[in-house]
């Protein structure tokens, strides 16, 4: 059901405040096919958000030109053209004084939809951004900060608009459900391939959520547009090198997930076995614990050398399995989790949450060692 | 003052009455309250009357004025200064500068009346709209709202509380100056009040059925804000 996305194309793009002598956006160009995330970053007072703003008229453009899919932007009426086009902003912004679901349905309804094509439409969104249906009864006043980022990223998908445009969209969210929002929109983005235009002053999540990435300097003139690889590894110049970091190699860890890595095998034990087995599978593998894993296959905690002492396997694990990380998490992510748990592996799971192998700092140090290279 | 005086000592109360040294004391007489009751309705009416009739008028003319200076905000400060001197002066000496143009009557109680509104009401819708968050409003206009659209489905709603509490304040106190709305030959529970200020049982049900009255349309338009903003009792 998912309209085509479509290309974006800035011309010489450029934004004139009165009485500034300096332009807020200097003959910005940029392409992005459709169906990709641009980020634009850069530090503040680049006109990263202004260069956004001007692609659904928010703001007027001073000259030059915003096409897409070929059609320039100033031909359309403004109210029309921001319909078609998806808008996050970091405060979320919605109404108050409407419940979740009438918040989903504000653009279907400005395009008339019927009532039942737009009540599916809003119980297909909540069950996307994985919030219950009974939820959309409720106000945004009761909802927690990331879930109503959630349903602020659900309304903007509500009417399936070929553009999104996203302004710092998971800025006020702590880390750890910043982490989460990040990983369910690459999810959905995965499936819907929307043209997204992407504003955050972050490099690490620009190069976590780019496929391109634009990076300004003051005054809005575009320093380098390149994939995240290339910005990491041939930074333009002084300007790009300095944003981008000094741990160049570290953030590389970004551009990879854990799927990609090649997993140690996990000597997983249920509770019951024989404690023979359990050795047997314990010789074989790098890592020095048993994982204990439930009949589902999913892990339950460590089993230290104490678990070999019996003759069936004990249900009571001496570790936590924290942190579990899953296939989809970034490699930086994992490397950060396994940091924060104090912790040298953690099991990694699939999406049903059963174990699909172990990830190790030592694996992740290998991996730096070879990239630095 | 001296006209409230003169009035006062218009005393319509049969003293030579078959109730004994209680109305005759000016006292506070159950048995004359019970037997009188009746003389209180049409002035009671008329309180009703003026105090709807004005707040309606005012809010009408405020909240027309408040649209208008949403989007020309330089309209603000001369709407706040006319107005603003609407309320300060005194109302009573309103009544008697009218007297002359628009003679002995409701009109002119009601001229007064709605002048003193009108700041309480434009001043409340202007701090309701001023306090939309801007998030929302940006949001709105993000995702394609009119201009109109923003106003009526997301900034007048939501400055719906600021709207009522101003409502409130001047219905409360359009009922206090309607007492005074006898001076301009209004009616009202003024005049019961004032035709024998010295007897307790007329000045307790006279003053008393305007108290009723106030707290009575005060707690309606508090109870019409619940109503329609439920969204405010959700909890955080």
């Amino acid at each position: 059901m998912s309209s085509d996305a479509a290309s974006l194309e800035l011309r010489e793009l450029v934004k004139r405040y009165p009485g500034s002598d300096e332009p807020a956006v200097d003959r910005l160009s940029l392409e992005v096919p459709a169906g990709e995330i641009c980020v634009l970053v850069g530090p503040s007072g680049c006109g990263k958000t202004t260069a956004m703003r001007m692609v659904n008229r928010m703001i007027e453009i001073s000259d030059g030109d915003i096409l897409v899919s070929g059609r320039s932007v100033r031909d359309r009426d403004p109210t029309d053209l921001r319909r078609e086009i998806g808008y996050v902003i970091q405060q979320v912004g919605l109404f108050p004084h409407r419940t979740i679901a009438e918040n989903v349905a504000a653009v279907p309804r400005l395009l008339g939809w019927e009532r039942k094509r737009t009540a599916e439409r809003v119980a297909e969104l909540l069950e996307l951004i994985g919030l219950p249906e009974e939820m959309g009864a409720r106000y945004p006043a009761q909802l927690s900060g990331g879930q109503r980022q959630r349903v602020g990223v659900a309304r903007a998908l509500a009417a399936d608009p070929p553009v999104m445009l996203m302004d710092e969209p998971f800025g006020a969210i702590d880390p750890i459900n910043r982490e989460r929002l990040q990983n369910e929109f690459l999810r959905l983005q995965a499936e819907l391939r929307k043209t997204v235009v992407f504003v955050t002053h972050d490099i690490d999540e620009a190069i976590k959520m780019g496929d391109r990435i634009a990076v300004l300097r003051e005054g809005g003139r575009l320093a380098q547009y390149a994939s995240p690889a290339d910005l990491l590894m041939h930074p333009a110049d002084a300007f790009v090198e300095d944003f981008v970091g000094a741990d160049r190699a570290l953030k590389r860890l970004a551009l990879d997930r854990v799927r990609d890595v090649n997993l140690w095998q996990a000597p997983a034990v249920r509770a019951g076995e024989p404690v023979a087995e359990a050795r047997r599978r314990l010789e074989g593998a790098e890592v020095p614990y048993l994982l204990l894993v439930d009949d589902r296959d999913r892990p339950l905690g460590w089993l230290d050398e104490r678990a070999l002492s019996g003759t069936h396997v004990t249900a009571q694990p001496h570790m936590a399995p924290e942190p579990i990380v899953e296939l989809d998490d970034v490699l930086r992510d994992a490397l950060s989790d396994l940091l924060a748990h104090e912790s040298m592996y953690a099991p990694v799971v699939d999406e049903r949450g059963t174990v699909a192998g172990v990830l190790s700092i030592e694996l992740l140090s290998h991996l730096l060692a070879a990239e630095g290279s | 003052m001296d006209v409230l005086v003169v009035f006062a000592q218009l005393q319509r109360r049969d003293r030579t009455a078959d109730e004994g040294s209680c109305v005759a004391d000016d006292g506070v007489c159950p048995g004359w309250i019970a037997d009188n009751a009746d003389r209180y309705v049409d002035p009671f009416l008329e309180h009703v009357y003026l105090t709807l009739v004005s707040v309606g008028i005012g809010f009408a003319i405020a909240f027309a004025l408040a649209l208008v200076a949403h989007r020309r905000s330089w309209l603000v400060a001369p709407i706040v200064q006319v107005t603003g001197i609407l309320y300060t002066l005194p109302s009573v000496a309103v009544f008697f500068l009218l007297l002359p143009i628009t003679g002995r009557g409701k009109l002119t109680a009601i001229i007064a009346l709605v002048s003193y509104t009108l700041l309480i009401i434009f001043r409340n819708v202007m701090t309701g709209l001023a306090g939309v968050p801007a998030e929302a409003r940006d949001a709105g206009r993000g995702m394609g709202l009119t201009p109109r659209q923003l106003l009526w489905r997301v900034e007048l709603p939501l400055a719906v509380p600021e709207i009522m509490a101003g409502l409130r304040i001047a219905v409360t106190t359009t009922v206090g100056l309607a007492a005074l709305a006898f001076l301009a030959g209004a009616g009202g529970l003024g005049a019961a009040l004032f035709t024998d200020i010295n007897f307790r049982s007329n000045v307790i049900v006279a003053a008393g059925l305007a108290v009723l009255l106030a707290v009575a349309l005060d707690l309606l338009v508090l109870a019409a804000q619940r109503a329609v903003t439920p969204w405010t009792r959700a909890a955080t």
